[in-house]
């Protein structure tokens, strides 16, 4: 028999993680699509002047952002056409000792969205997927922001400011904890002012497509002026990590105990953000 | 288990052709037969060509008659552009079933069953994971014909693996191929001086190089692979990289809606899409290839190597256009070069290949063996296949000592 006959299947490892792809340094695109060029354009034209001049971001306990690892950021989310992810991921860029790149997960209807598709993805928006989320997080060990609230943050009216939803169903204390990933809560101020929704059209919801179709100060009487934001001041405030390691096993399978979990983290940053409004004397100027 | 007598259905495809051509470098593999209703497209040395489709009685009895211990599958479709829908069920799902019923069975001598599958199977939506791995399913039921009929065929190949718990059973998703000697709807597309695209998307795009398809196939005959197998080259490229780095503008000619409208209407200027890869320029694919990397394969080109070499062809093509005319296959030919005893030198297959003391001494043994005397030497002894020869002509030393000892026997 030749020596290469009856080998078993040679498994070098079985660790996905030693499998992924190597880096091509010529490449400016991600695996993910995410584009160094077009994210680096956005921010130096649109994300350095809104951070530092028009929002004057004011960020506090970034040192919970763990340097190396994966970990999930959760947040709040609010206002019509939200501004807090990039802000947040602004900051880590600005702030952090070890700047790192933040991965945004964005509803799937983005990329059924002509240019939107495009847009989100290179600027580094990647659909929220369970899949995608453990990959990023467990195998390549980025930072991951979710919104848990969702569309529901978004479609929520001014006059339900800061007034937290639903965090989804426990879904990403499930997803941290099967990655093995931190949770790091972020409370959020300013979003809701800087592009407040007066009401909502179910009927221009419907024929236009999109997810939700708002009436803001600005929009859509204004046209595309619309989507010019009020200069509300913001705060972003990163809590202590909640560790999941203690999840395991069996305790994934438990809804209950993921569901207050999910309900914990919401308390809390429910919390911050109205000790951040306590103590804050005006929208505009903090 | 490595593959000692392979059957390779669908041997007239590009990919059966090479992974038998792959085969017959390996002297650990004994026989190789091809079948397919059609001529093969690459010159074949050792593969014994069986003109027949998939009429599982037929094969069921090439495969008991050669003891094949491992059938690979490559016939299915995976270009609607290619074969008429009818014509690409027949033989995406009527086929498989044929093929696996021939494979089947308490006394199949078939150790081993792999069958080519696409990433079709996975389908390209909206609300897919950026990679799909092995054990996900499509999230909405298919789209396509050609993608239901890849699904329907996997199904069969699903029920047989658990019908069969002694056969290993492989599947491979391949993912989009690409490469110099290719055809497909891709390389047409790549091959336009602009690169057709929906307007406001940039599909992330994965691609397998030419070289890795039967090199996949042929690491899953050598080793044991249960289960399934995506197959696709490391890194997603986004269509508009894929566009620079072939050097060619990106063209977005069809709008985002109504563009199925818009494609068909492109056939009046020849270029024609399938509606398969609409969804993929639309939402692009991508698969998790880690499993088959921990399974030991080493994959030759990533993605973007794949698409550099492609393009490197592209800039010779029109200088090499005429040179080298195409393989014919022309069975009287290959049959005189394989059984011919007249053939002699590098270009023969069969006897004409030995010395002639080592036909004097085979002539020798032949006449020392008890029985009835064979009426001519060379027809019958190089019947059981190419490989035979090839055996005679390896095992020349211990053929004479054989001789010697059939002497011994045959002296008192």
């Amino acid at each position: 028999m030749s020596a290469r006959a009856a080998l078993p299947a040679p498994a070098p490892s079985d660790d996905p993680r030693h499998h992924l792809p190597a880096i091509e340094p010529d490449r400016r695109i991600s695996d993910w699509g995410r584009s160094e060029r077009i994210e680096g354009l956005v921010d130096r034209t649109l994300v350095e002047f809104l951070y530092h001049y028009w929002f004057r971001c004011e960020v506090e306990g970034i040192e919970h952002v763990p340097p190396t690892g994966g970990a999930l950021l959760v947040a709040n989310h609010g206002g019509a056409l939200p501004p807090d992810a990039s802000m947040i991921a602004k900051a880590i860029k600005e702030e952090h000792s070890r700047p790192r790149p933040l991965h945004l997960t964005v509803e799937h209807f983005f990329k059924g969205y002509p240019f939107l598709s495009m847009f989100v993805t290179k600027i580094g928006g990647v659909p929220a997927h369970p899949a995608n989320v453990h990959r990023l997080l467990h195998d390549e060990q980025q930072l991951v922001l979710v919104f848990p609230e969702g569309a529901k943050g978004t479609e929520k009216l001014f006059k339900d400011r800061y007034k937290l939803r639903r965090f989804g169903r426990g879904g990403f204390v499930e997803a941290a904890a099967r990655a093995g990933v931190p949770i790091v809560p972020v409370a959020v101020v300013g979003a809701e002012e800087a592009m407040p929704t007066i009401a909502q059209v179910g009927l221009l919801k419907r024929l236009t497509g999109l997810i939700y179709f708002p009436i803001t100060p600005l929009f859509p009487h204004l046209g595309l002026l619309g989507a010019a934001y009020l200069p509300a001041k913001f705060r972003i405030r990163f809590l202590p990590p909640v560790r999941t390691d203690r999840l395991a096993g069996e305790a994934l399978d438990d809804r209950g105990l993921l569901q207050e979990i999910a309900d914990e983290i919401r308390g809390r940053i429910q919390d911050e953000v109205l000790d951040i409004i306590g103590d804050r004397r005006s929208v505009w100027l903090g | 288990m490595s593959a000692r007598r392979v059957l390779i259905t669908g041997v007239s495809t590009y990919w059966g052709g090479r992974l038998a051509q792959a085969l017959e470098r390996d002297r650990s593999v004994e026989a190789i037969i091809g079948v397919s209703p059609d001529d093969p497209t690459c010159e074949l040395d050792r593969t014994e060509f069986v003109r027949v489709g998939t009429q599982h009685a037929l094969l069921r009895r090439i495969v008991r008659a050669a003891e094949i211990d491992t059938v690979v599958d490559t016939r299915l479709i995976v270009d609607s552009v290619t074969a008429p829908p009818r014509a690409a069920h027949e033989n995406n799902v009527i086929g498989t079933v044929n093929v696996l019923a021939a494979c089947g069975g308490a006394d199949s001598p078939v150790r081993k069953v792999i069958v080519k599958s696409s990433a079709h199977y996975y389908g390209s939506e909206r609300d897919d994971p950026a990679f799909f791995t092995e054990d996900m399913e499509r999230p909405h039921p298919p789209r396509t014909a050609l993608e239901k009929d890849v699904v329907e065929a996997e199904r069969a190949v699903e029920a047989f693996a658990t019908r069969n718990p002694g056969i290993t059973v492989t599947v491979l998703r391949f993912a989009n191929a690409l490469g110099p000697d290719l055809r497909t709807s891709h390389t047409a597309l790549l091959g336009l001086p602009a690169v057709p695209s929906i307007l406001g998307f940039d599909p992330r795009y994965q691609f397998i190089h030419e070289d890795d398809l039967h090199g996949v196939l042929e690491h899953a005959a050598r080793h044991t692979l249960p289960g399934v197998y995506n197959a696709a080259g490391d890194g997603v490229l986004a269509l508009s990289e894929v566009a620079s780095l072939l050097g060619k503008p990106l063209a977005p000619v069809l709008p985002p809606w109504g563009t199925g409208l818009a494609a068909g209407a492109m056939r009046a200027l020849r270029v024609r899409i399938p509606p398969e890869m609409l969804q993929q320029l639309r939402y692009g694919r991508a698969l998790d290839n880690r499993r088959l990397k921990a399974a030991g394969y080493h994959f030759g080109a990533t993605t973007r190597e794949t698409v550099q070499a492609f393009a490197e062809h592209q800039r010779v093509r029109e200088l090499r256009a005429g040179e080298g005319a195409g393989y014919q296959y022309e069975r009287e030919v290959e049959e005189f070069l394989r059984w011919s005893p007249a053939v002699r030198g590098d270009e023969g297959l069969g006897l004409g290949r030995l010395s002639r003391d080592q036909l004097a001494e085979l002539a020798r043994a032949l006449d020392a063996l008890p029985g009835p005397r064979p009426a001519r030497l060379a027809p019958r002894g190089a019947g059981a296949g190419a490989s035979g020869s090839d055996t005679l002509v390896t095992g020349s030393p211990s053929s004479s000592g054989g001789a010697a000892d059939a002497e011994l026997a045959a002296d008192p």
